[in-house]
């Protein structure tokens, strides 16, 4: 475990710069661009031009790709600075540091109502394979992710406030002013982004279950005259629920994509809708520190769940 | 006395092996995977739509018609007309091809890159591996929709750059899903078998590997449509999409009678998952009973069974 656990360590490092070069090149490499944006917008808003060379000095443009780079990086780990925003000159960070609780919040929240629909259901199907249930069962999780999750959203909202004249609530209820009135605020986002997630844990957990189920200790379980129940929630569905627990590391980034919808429709003041203003207005260096901050998590994420993973996993102490 | 050999059934064995590959599949299909059939019924159905959409569309695409704007449904318009009176119907018929075309597509070079990094990186292992590794591991922590919304934000919209974007995405994240199934053959016998007798590691890969993770690959396939068809109407309700004015499903949606298009979207990706959902379970070698030239459906085991204790 600990060679295993040490390996794994030693790669974030070189993932998270390796990341850093791409999501800066990514942003950076634009035909066209900033300079010819900003200037649009001045000419806008003071109906005049504007000076290209020093709007190139101020932002840094000026020299080598690799220096903007070395700069941006020095910035973020020595002083904690991921830059300014060029559309409110504001700084990024205090910025971010507001907004990434709510999305925390609302990611947390949709993993675990996905996590309770798929997971009962996922069992119950394994037990019950090729049955009416089963099918019936696996055609309603697949039609619930069949149907863009957006839409849904979109359409609920819709007539909600028209038919039920609800709307929801408008006024942030921070977590821990009222956590009732918060997680109530959640709730409803949270179920639809959750909801696009069931049908890969669903699928997952059934296959690991009906894997599980043909396993020789289990067999023994049945010999030994323990209750159906017993044998599956006590022998078999441990064993089964640890790769979809691998399985929700590998949704975040699917997760995050969702949320920046999600954030949109309900209008929640979360990092996802952050990054969408930031793309509508080409502001690039939001969008280079959100996509960075993103991805470190993804990152650690999956740190935590590999670890976790090679815990709860004897089999992997042995590698 | 008759001595029967022990072994009863190999004539039936090879003659199972004569039944080529896809024509099993088929039939298993419709026997054991009702749904999965309905699954396909749905994807031929919305791909002919598409194929033929010319004759069979009742309006052109771009035929406006001011004097029935925004018209429910009638005897003329049979879908209604929208904002700007174009036959919601033909819209949605042509939208079919437009939105298959962005699903087959992307995922079709998805598809060859991902063997391409997945297939060559897993199967020439050590060093390669580990460098090709690391680079998709830093491509998937990067949310993909994000990566799209940044793209589609730089190049101009059209289809073909919509399919490209997404099929690289996609083929980037894919390639560790192919690199695993890989992996999981490079164990078997005759791998060793072809480096044993000098096989180039070209030809290996393409005449030997390939074919064997042929399932991994069509799963892949088939329920990344899905994925695709739904990237490309969330890029579009942002307004990152296909230009407005495209008859997609996608844009559809948020027009005047866009129900129509969610109901065509939600079936069609229906549809594919359905299907995809039951070739899973019928080529997944680690579920009981797969497809292939070299198995034995689950009742013809039975029936082998039954067989031999009779025989004895």
């Amino acid at each position: 475990m600990g060679a295993y656990a040490l390996r794994r360590l030693l790669w974030v490092p070189v993932t998270v710069i390796l990341t850093s070069m791409i999501v800066f090149l990514l942003v950076r490499f634009i035909p066209g661009n900033v300079i010819d944006v900003i200037q649009a917008q001045m000419a806008a808003q003071n109906g005049g031009t504007i000076d290209r060379a020093a709007i190139i000095k101020l932002l840094g443009l000026n020299v080598p790709v690799y220096v903007q780079y070395a700069h941006w990086v020095t910035g973020i780990v020595l002083h904690g600075n991921l830059g300014t925003s060029l559309i409110s000159s504001q700084p990024i960070t205090p910025m971010l540091l507001q907004r990434i609780p709510l999305t925390f919040e609302l990611g947390f929240l949709g993993i675990l109502v996905g996590f309770i629909i798929s997971i009962p259901i996922g069992i119950y199907a394994a037990m019950r394979q090729d049955t009416i249930q089963d099918r019936v069962l696996r055609s309603i999780i697949i039609l619930l992710i069949s149907v863009p999750n957006f839409l849904v959203a979109y359409i609920f909202l819709y007539y909600a406030s028209v038919i039920w004249h609800w709307i929801p609530q408008l006024e942030f209820i921070p977590f821990f002013t009222n956590p009732l009135g918060n997680l109530g605020m959640m709730i409803i986002p949270a179920i639809f982004l959750g909801t696009q997630q069931t049908g890969g844990y669903m699928r997952m957990m059934r296959t690991m279950m009906l894997e599980t189920l043909r396993q020789d200790y289990i067999r023994t379980a049945w010999a030994k005259g323990l209750s159906e129940r017993v044998v599956v929630l006590r022998h078999a569905m441990k064993n089964a629920l640890i790769p979809v627990v691998e399985m929700v590391g590998g949704g975040i980034p699917i997760l995050i994509g969702g949320a920046v919808l999600i954030e949109n429709i309900f209008n929640l003041a979360g990092t996802g809708r952050l990054m969408f203003d930031a793309i509508n207005q080409r502001d690039y260096p939001v969008i280079s520190a959100i996509t960075l901050i993103m991805s470190v998590i993804v990152i650690l994420g999956n740190l935590v769940m590999d670890l976790t993973y090679g815990w709860l996993d004897p089999r992997i102490h042995y590698q | 006395m008759n001595i029967k050999p022990a072994v009863v059934s190999s004539n039936k064995q090879t003659e199972e092996k004569r039944q080529s590959f896809l024509f099993t599949l088929f039939k298993r299909m419709i026997m054991e995977k009702p749904l999965g059939t309905f699954g396909l019924t749905v994807i031929v159905i919305f791909f002919t739509a598409g194929v033929f959409s010319k004759f069979i569309m009742p309006f052109p695409i771009k035929l406006v018609d001011l004097f029935n704007v925004r018209q429910p449904p009638s005897s003329k318009y049979l879908l209604g007309t929208d904002e700007l009176g174009r036959d919601v119907l033909s819209r949605l018929i042509y939208g079919a091809r437009v939105s298959l075309e962005v699903g087959f597509g992307a995922m079709t070079i998805a598809t060859i890159i991902s063997i391409l990094i997945g297939a060559t990186s897993g199967f020439l292992g050590k060093t390669i591996d580990m460098i090709t590794q690391r680079f998709v591991d830093v491509w998937m922590s990067i949310p993909p929709f994000i990566i799209l919304l940044i793209i589609m934000s730089i190049i101009p919209h059209n289809l073909f750059t919509m399919i490209m974007v997404i099929g690289i995405t996609v083929g980037i994240g894919g390639a560790r899903l192919i690199r695993s199934a890989v992996i999981r053959i490079k164990s078997e016998v005759y791998v060793s078998a072809l480096d044993a007798i000098g096989c180039s590691k070209t030809r290996a890969l393409f005449r030997h590997i390939l074919p064997n993770i042929m399932p991994a690959i069509i799963i892949f396939f088939t329920l990344g449509v899905g994925g695709a068809i739904m990237q490309e109407a969330g890029l579009d309700m942002l307004g990152f999409g296909l230009p407005p004015g495209t008859p997609s499903w996608g844009i559809m949606l948020f027009s005047v009678w866009g129900i129509w298009a969610a109901f065509a979207i939600s079936l069609t990706i229906y549809g594919i998952n359905m299907f995809g959902d039951s070739l899973r379970d019928l080529l997944d070698p680690r579920l009981s009973g797969g497809v292939g030239h070299y198995s034995i459906t689950a009742k013809k085991m039975k029936r082998l069974k039954e067989k031999l204790v009779k025989s004895i």
